[in-house]
């Protein structure tokens, strides 16, 4: 992955730090020192248990952060522009005309009294003002037929629409001003598994055809697995362990991951028995002195408890944070 | 009635009446959200009903419950025909019948204590008066359902415990009435990966221990593969295959259990498959389609699948499909 040849990242996010101050005196480490990159065409997926800094981390990008939220350290290269050192008014031509976002439930959030041909054109003339208006009707036409609505479709309301195509109507939206970069979060999470996979294969031949890089975020494994190319494991805010699929899958160095994947169900081995994580993820305002994953790792030892293990970066693109893999590469 | 059986479902149907659509609409319409289920559940077995939105899934255990009347058909529980009990019998039923709900945020009472919440059905059901002997029992269900030593638990309060905790605490619920079959709809789809395989072992370990029987409801088919010895596949309303999970999962015989096994994504890229993605308008469950009701969205149409509508058919031993289609691909029968 890091030959020469290839181009460089789309985006390159370097040790970004966030935290959350819900009043003076408090300081929670919601996001721990966090890079990955991702290039064109590229399926990252961000896989991690609820609360793990997911969400936190995806609106940072965007600089998109509830007011206690803040970025402390790091850098966000957006095509070599560090997006931290950008205006607010500057940070409006990054939003949508380059990365766009599907939130999480926003199928649920389209405006029930307007028509979805013109939910999308609204998302093409907040950024592109004056759009003349047969130029816009061709635009959100291709849109709807690009993420398989038929074009006549546009003037119906959402209520006509199930729920995997309002799911769909809102991947039109975010394509609306072409970005580069489409960050979904958790689109599949309240589907039922075919329509899940629609929605996933359109993903996939969007990202083909358009050469659109996506972030995937998700707590299902199995769907990281499917489709995408790299995965990003957190844990309480910190990168748990970062590289290819087959590295992450196949294996995995840090015991989070190990056992994450050991408690999925995996239909290729159905009798294999599950195992459950004892415990569960240390709350921001009381995380533990060392290793935040140490008080329910099998593999802990004194280290763990003291120190908290830096992102080792082992070959090609692969980090995980444990003293085990310490001195390797 | 076969001793070792503890539910018989014959012909069950279970029609709703619709909403009328608009003020010209005649309102006759029909949701066909059970068309014909038997299923025979033996003591101490799990059963998992697999199947997407809207297929009748949760209809079915409402209606096992007593909680819908079924429209026609009859339940058989434990030798007695339960299809339309009233007042105390009904009330007795119940009792041995509990049903494990899906989302533990949503289904405990915030302001209940673990103690209160799980004496409730006893106070409910007029049982164990003595409070003495109330409390013995609510601790017994509380390290029955996994969480030891109940003291630790029992006077806290649903936001002080974890997601799996919480999912416990339901389990104790129904645990706390000594039922003999589970009802368990999603009882993992709310719960983090990490935590999921702890309730499912409490399932099969309840099973194995108390001989308690369970219908395991859910859309995954991998997650019931784990704990299940027998799975069904519904489709608007009806059962279309039956089977051991094993043979199921390993020779899927009707083309829509093909399709969804196709689409269960599995945690390994090296597994990368063709995703069989099923066409078609999704199931409308008061427009059955004539013939075989899967057919419009069938990859493996033919002519007979518009007309005749197939009942389940022996395919090989206990696994059962109902489809027109011969016993392809089964190369081991």
């Amino acid at each position: 992955m890091s030959s020469p040849k290839n181009p460089p990242a789309l985006l390159e996010v370097r040790n970004l730090s966030v935290e959350f101050m819900p009043n003076k005196n408090t300081h929670l480490k919601a996001v721990q020192d966090v890079s990955f990159s991702l290039h064109e065409g590229e399926l990252l997926g961000l896989v991690g248990e609820s609360g793990c800094g997911k969400t936190t981390m995806m609106l940072s990008l965007l600089r998109l952060l509830p007011e206690a939220g803040r970025i402390t350290g790091g850098k966000i290269l957006y095509r070599n522009q560090d997006l931290l050192d950008l205006e607010e008014s500057q940070m409006s031509d990054y939003r949508w005309k380059e990365i766009a976002i599907i939130f999480q439930g926003a199928m649920n959030a389209l405006n029930p009294v307007r028509t979805v041909h013109d939910q999308i054109a609204e998302a093409i003339t907040c950024h592109e003002l004056k759009t003349p208006k047969e130029k816009l009707d061709t635009r959100v036409n291709d849109l709807l037929e690009m993420v398989g609505i038929p074009a006549s479709r546009g003037s119906q309301y959402p209520f006509q629409f199930s729920g995997g195509m309002r799911q769909r109507v809102m991947i039109a939206m975010a394509l609306a001003c072409s970005p580069s970069i489409v960050i979904a979060d958790e689109p599949t999470t309240a589907l039922d598994v075919m329509i899940q996979a629609q929605i996933l294969e359109l993903l996939q031949e969007l990202s083909r055809q358009l050469g659109l890089a996506v972030i995937l975020v998700t707590h299902d494994l199995g769907v990281v697995a499917e489709i995408c190319d790299h995965v990003l494991v957190m844990y309480a805010g910190v990168t748990a362990e970062y590289g290819d699929v087959d590295t992450i899958y196949n294996h995995p160095v840090h015991p989070y991951t190990q056992n994450l994947i050991k408690a999925f169900p995996n239909l290729a081995n159905p009798l294999d028995s599950l195992i459950s994580i004892p415990g569960y993820p240390p709350r921001l305002d009381a995380l533990p002195a060392g290793c935040r994953f140490e008080p329910r790792c099998l593999k802990a030892f004194d280290r763990c408890k003291i120190d908290q293990p830096p992102v080792y970066e082992l070959k090609d693109r692969h980090q995980a944070s444990c003293f085990l893999v310490e001195g390797q590469k | 009635m076969n001793n070792d059986l503890i539910l018989k479902v014959e012909d069950l149907k279970k029609y709703f009446q619709a909403e009328k659509t608009g003020i010209w609409s005649s309102g006759d319409k029909q949701v066909f959200a059970l068309d014909g289920v038997s299923l025979e559940l033996k003591k101490g077995e799990i059963l998992a009903l697999a199947g997407e939105s809207g297929c009748g899934k949760s209809t079915l255990a409402l209606t096992l419950m007593n909680l819908e009347k079924p429209t026609s058909g009859s339940i058989i529980f434990d030798g007695m025909d339960i299809t339309n009990l009233q007042g105390d019998a009904q009330k007795q039923m119940r009792r041995r019948v509990q049903m494990v709900f899906q989302d533990p945020y949503e289904s405990l009472n915030p302001i209940m204590s673990i103690r209160d919440l799980v004496a409730e059905p006893l106070i409910v059901h007029k049982l164990f008066l003595d409070p003495q002997e109330r409390e013995t029992r609510v601790r017994q269900a509380l390290e029955d359902a996994g969480l030891k030593p109940a003291d630790v638990y029992i006077n806290r309060y649903p936001h002080e415990l974890s997601g799996g905790q919480r999912q416990r605490v339901v389990v104790a619920c129904a645990l706390v009435l000594n039922p003999v079959l589970l009802l368990a709809d999603e009882p993992v789809s709310m719960l983090d990966v990490s935590i999921r395989a702890e309730i499912l072992n409490l399932l099969a370990d309840l099973r194995r221990e108390k001989g308690i029987s369970v219908i395991f409801i859910t859309h995954d088919m991998a997650t019931a593969a784990n704990i299940c010895d027998r799975i069904a596949v519904m489709y608007l309303g009806r059962i279309v295959e039956l089977g051991s999970t094993k043979e199921v999962l390993a020779h899927p015989h009707h083309p829509y259990t093909k399709a969804l096994i196709s689409v269960i994504p599995i945690p390994n890229p090296r597994h990368r498959r063709k995703r069989i993605i099923l066409q078609g308008a999704p199931p409308n469950a008061m427009e059955i389609p004539t013939g075989c009701r899967f057919h419009p969205r069938c990859p493996a149409i033919f002519e007979r699948c518009q007309v005749d509508d197939p009942a389940l058919m022996t395919i090989r031993g206990n696994h059962q499909s109902a489809c027109w289609l011969k016993n392809n691909g089964h190369s081991k029968a």
